[in-house]
Formats: C-alpha cells, structure tokens, sequence
C-alpha cells in the first residue's frame, strides 16, 4: 500500500504524542498538506496554528524549546528553509531542539510547480553545523524517524513526500546506518525517498537485462554521513549513483561525492542523478519525474545506454 | 520601589556603562551607541529589587527571562550581568575577553556557550519571535512567569517583528514585555530619515498590545510601566532613549553605532561617569 510519508508523519506524531507529552507541533496554515492537523485534533492544546507566519514560527518555536518542550514545525519545505536566517540563528546557532518537518519535497508535488517543490531544502538545511537531516523512503520509516527524532537532543530536518511510497522491506532505521534493500555488485545505487522503489525495480530490470547488477541502499540520511557505511560501499563498489528528487547541487549526491572525494580508499566515481540544476515546472507528478529522469524507466534508460 | 533604590542604580549604571566601553574600547569593535542607550531598562529588569524574578538555576522555568532582540547591544547585558553579581563571571573577564578567540563573551549573544543569555542572537528581527515562544511554552503548562525583550528602533523595520505583532496579540501572550529601545538611531542614519516607524503607539494599540510610552532613563517612568500589565494583552514599552546616552561627544550620534573609541576618547568617557556616580540622579 503507497502511503504517503507527510501521512505516516501525521499518524505517527499523533501516536506519539501521548507517549511523548513534551511533544508540541506548529503549522503555518499548512496542517491539512503536512498532516500535523491529526497531532491538532488529538492535541488541541499543543498545537500552535501560527498562520501564514514561517518566521515567527521558526522562532517562536526555538524559543518554546527552551522551556523544556519539543517543538515540530512544519510546512512546506520549500517555505520553511526558505526562511533559512531563523532556522540558522534561531534554531541552529541556538542548538534549539526543534524538529522541522518539510513536506512536498521535489518536482513530485506536480501542477503547483516550482514554487510550491522543496528542490533545495537539502542543500540548505546540510550547511548548519549540527544538525540532522533525514528523508524517509516508507511509512514504517518515517514513524522511526520520528520517535528516533523526539528522543534525540537537537535540530533535526526532515523531508518528506507529498506522493505515496511503496513499503520496502528493510532493517529498522538507525541514523547513518543505510539499509541494504538488494545485492548486487561493482555499481550501488543510493536512494532517496520517494525513488527507493524505483531504483530498486530499475536495479532488477538492470539485472534481467544482464546490463548491471546493481546493489541498493537506503540512503536516508543526509548528514551526518556516517564513514563506516560510506567506506564499506565507497570500498566494495566502483561506481555510486544518488537518486534524488532534489537539485544535484547541494544535495545528498554532493554529499556522497564530497565524503567519496575526500575519504575513499581507492578513487571512485559518484553520479549525482537529480534535478540538474533548472527550476521546476507545472505537470503531472508522473510527467515531471519522467522529464527528469526520476523513475523506473527512465533510470533503465540511462543506464542502458 | 522607591526615590532611594533609584538612587542606589544611578551608583551602579555608571559602572555598567563603563565596563561596555572598556569591552568594546579592547576589543577596538562593538556597538557602544546602542549599548549605552538600554543601561537604565536593563538595570530595572535585572537588578536585585528589580522587576525580573530570577533563578541561579538557569535550566529551570521558575524564573523570569529575558531575550535581547538586538543582539548587538550585547556588552550591555554581559556589563549588566557581571556588575549585578548575577552570573558565575566578573567584570575582569568579560572586559579583557569581549570578542577574543574562544570567548563565551561573543560579539553576540551565543546561547550555545552562554545559557543566561537565553538566545542566540545578532540577526535582527527573531528575539520578540523566540521570547513570545518560552512565554507560549510557560503558559501551556501554566507558569505565570513572564519573558522580556529588547528589540531596536532600526530593527523594529523587520518584518517578523510585526508577524509577532499578530501573533502574540492573536494567542493572548499576556506574559511577554516588550520594550522598544527608541534611540532614533541606526545605521545608514536617524530612523525617521531611514524608514519611518510613527505613529507607534498607534500601530502597537491597533494590534491589540498594552502600550506605555516612557522616558527610558527615568527609573520611576520604566518600573511603573513595567509593573503595568495586562491580563490579556502583550504589553510594549516604547522607551524613549538616547543613542550613546552617559557620553557626552556620542550622546544622539549616529557614527557611534558600530565604532570602537580610541583609548584617549575612552579615557574621556571613564571621567563622565566617574563624574556622574559622584553626583547620581
Ligand atoms: C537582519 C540584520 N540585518 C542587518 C544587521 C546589521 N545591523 C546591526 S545593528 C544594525 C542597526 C540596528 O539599529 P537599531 O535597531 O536602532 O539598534 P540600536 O540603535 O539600538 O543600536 C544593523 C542594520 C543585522 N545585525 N541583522
Ligand atoms: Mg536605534
């Protein structure tokens, strides 16, 4: 069943928040797109609707932080970490414990367009010194993520999808630590997100077609890497190719080439396979992931050539 | 509160306006204008028979806080601090550390090294955001403490400033003060020149806060305005000050915002406060 992940986050914050009753969530007039709106029905008290006021809201709730609560915010990632100065100072400088949640990531979101995708959320959110930047690639993931995220001491960003996402068997999460979701060999595929099931079905196919055997990884955490997992597949494969929905410029395929570049034992080549570099645009989500080269086919395609 | 305690700060101001001069004369950087003008508010709030109830123990929420908006003035409130004895630092260290490598005494507010500075701080616009936050997150579990802050009359052109505008009159943060260091100086020139911000009490009455207009250097003026609250209403003082006030050739300047004394005019200054603790209010 594809659920979206915004979703999983809605029902597992709700879940949550009676375990967890330092729990308190904000939205910026979002709740019905981001799902904290079912934390607001559980939780009247605890929510805060701070309006079309993402600043305020970002700061309001580092402020809150200090008083001993766990501040999520969400709302769109595009319009969150486009108010990059108060996640910085507020929140990162502070090393405030806030959660923010950034929902619609990538050209996925379809007909809004480029206003409404989180296309650079990643690159700007990675740039703060101490901070955890996450994306889930299921449900099951994402409520992980979660009750991983309210028992860590700190600013975590989180990226999440408006469109439904496969379930994926795989290991529980643990940060850094990237689930393995099919062998392979001398080329890995590192997924994100929502094209998790995409590289894997590409991978398959790949592998029918007797053009490559890929492995594929889960690479559901942005920053901080972590150098075992990053040595193990910078080691034991030739070439890494980062899939995301996300401008290559900045995002976790930056990351992957910048840690290969620097630290691998042997050279090896990075692909960062995203959004290169342009604006996004109005269309289905289906016809903008396929101009990008974002799913199962069009992954084939590329590498077939 | 009465005439004498007021007479006891105008003993101590002095000394806190000096050791911003120090702080800023060795460090050859600093905001003395904007630092200066805000002694008497800070002096209210912190002092032992002041309005703030505080708490050794700055992890706990039984205490009254307070988050300074224009991080920039931070020399104010580390001179405050230290000459109230109210922090484990003295006034030697924070004038011979002030914006050195590795000091917790940053050029602005760093909560991360400095918990009783309550924020991080130095980009303009987000303290009233932060304060009316730690006041949301007091009221939810019904702490009748209050929060403070100070935010500047340049900064005040912030947008977010008149997000929490709204917002803290929208959610009833009756327990958040903000109070308006009103010098009529920024950077690039005098507010009024700059951007405009009058008719102020106006504006803040308009959206829904308790609003006192005072002299900012009168004792009786600041503590009766900030004893006046509302049971619903944020309240907002808009202090009327002077930029570099306590120094005689930076009083109503606009070059002595960002601009550290030489050690000639900062002997010049020591003399005037000496001269204005010999003669008090
Ligand atoms: C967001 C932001 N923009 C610009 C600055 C640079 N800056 C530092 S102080 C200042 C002027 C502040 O004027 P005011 O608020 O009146 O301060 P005061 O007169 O009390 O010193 C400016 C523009 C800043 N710190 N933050
Ligand atoms: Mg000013």
């Amino acid at each position: 069943m594809a659920t979206a992940t915004r979703k999983a986050f809605g029902m597992a914050l709700a879940k949550l928040g009676e375990k967890y009753p330092q729990v308190v969530c904000f939205d910026a007039d979002l709740a019905k797109s981001t799902m904290s709106g079912l934390f607001a029905e559980k939780y009247p008290h605890r929510f805060v609707e701070m309006g079309i006021q993402e600043a305020n809201m970002i700061s309001t709730a580092a402020g809150m932080s200090f008083t001993g609560k766990i501040p999520f915010i969400c709302s769109f990632g595009a319009f969150v970490t486009g108010r990059f100065d108060q996640i910085r100072m507020s929140i990162g400088y502070a090393q405030a414990n806030v959660k923010i949640i950034g929902t619609h990531s990538g050209v996925a979101i379809g007909e809004d367009g480029h206003s409404q995708m989180g296309l650079e959320d990643l690159a700007l959110m990675r740039s703060i010194p101490g901070i955890v930047v996450l994306q889930p690639a299921t449900a099951k993931e994402t409520e992980e993520m979660i009750e991983w995220a309210i028992n860590h001491q700190g600013p975590v960003y989180l990226r999440l999808t408006r469109q439904g996402v496969e379930d994926i068997d795989m290991e529980s999460f643990r940060p850094g630590i990237y689930p393995q979701v099919r062998e392979g060999e001398k080329v890995a595929f590192l997924g994100t997100g929502g094209l998790l099931n995409d590289c894997k079905m590409a991978a398959d196919e790949l592998a029918d077609k007797g053009i490559m055997n890929p492995a594929v990884f889960n690479a559901h955490t942005v920053k901080p890497l972590n150098n075992e997992i990053m040595r193990k597949i910078s080691t034991n494969y030739q070439t890494i190719v980062v899939f995301e929905d996300h401008t290559t410029l900045g995002g976790t395929g930056s990351a992957v080439a910048e840690w290969v570049s620097e630290f691998a034992d042997t050279p090896r080549r990075v692909i960062r396979y995203g959004v290169k570099d342009v604006f996004g645009e109005s269309g289905t989500p289906q016809d903008l992931l396929e101009k990008h080269g974002l799913t199962k086919e069009k992954i084939v395609e590329y590498f077939s050539k | 509160m009465t005439a004498e305690l007021f007479q006891k700060w105008a003993k101590i101001t002095p000394e806190i306006r000096k050791d911003i001069i120090k702080m800023i004369t060795n460090a050859k950087s600093g905001h003395p204008g904007g630092s200066l003008s805000m002694v008497e508010l800070l002096m209210a709030l912190f002092a032992p028979e002041g309005i703030m109830k505080l708490n050794d123990d700055v992890t706990s929420n039984e205490r009254d806080r307070f988050v300074l908006s224009k991080g920039h003035g931070a020399p104010a409130l580390y001179a405050t601090l230290a000459n109230l004895g109210l922090a484990d630092f003295d006034r030697e260290k924070i004038t011979s550390t002030f914006r050195q490598l590795g000091s917790d005494f940053q050029g602005h507010p760093d909560r991360a090294r400095l918990p009783i500075v309550e924020a991080s701080t130095g980009s303009l616009g987000q303290g009233v955001s932060i304060a009316q936050g730690i006041a949301m997150g007091y009221q939810m579990d019904n702490n009748a403490h209050r929060v403070y802050t100070i935010v500047g009359d340049g900064e005040m052109q912030e947008g977010q400033i008149w997000e929490a505008a709204i917002s803290a009159a929208h959610k009833k943060v009756h327990n958040l003060t903000l109070i308006l260091d009103y010098n009529k100086a920024q950077i690039d020139g005098f507010v009024k020149d700059v951007m405009g911000l009058e008719p102020l009490k106006a504006k803040w009455e308009a959206f829904g806060w308790h609003v006192h207009e005072i002299d900012g250097h009168n004792y009786q003026e600041i503590v009766t305005a900030l004893k006046d609250t509302h049971p619903e209403k944020p309240s907002m003082i808009i202090a009327h000050t002077i930029k570099g006030k306590g120094v005689s050739f930076m009083e109503g300047l606009v070059g002595w915002h960002g601009k550290a004394p030489s050690l000639e005019e900062a002997d010049k200054a020591y003399a005037e406060f000496d001269q204005q603790q010999t003669i008090g209010l």
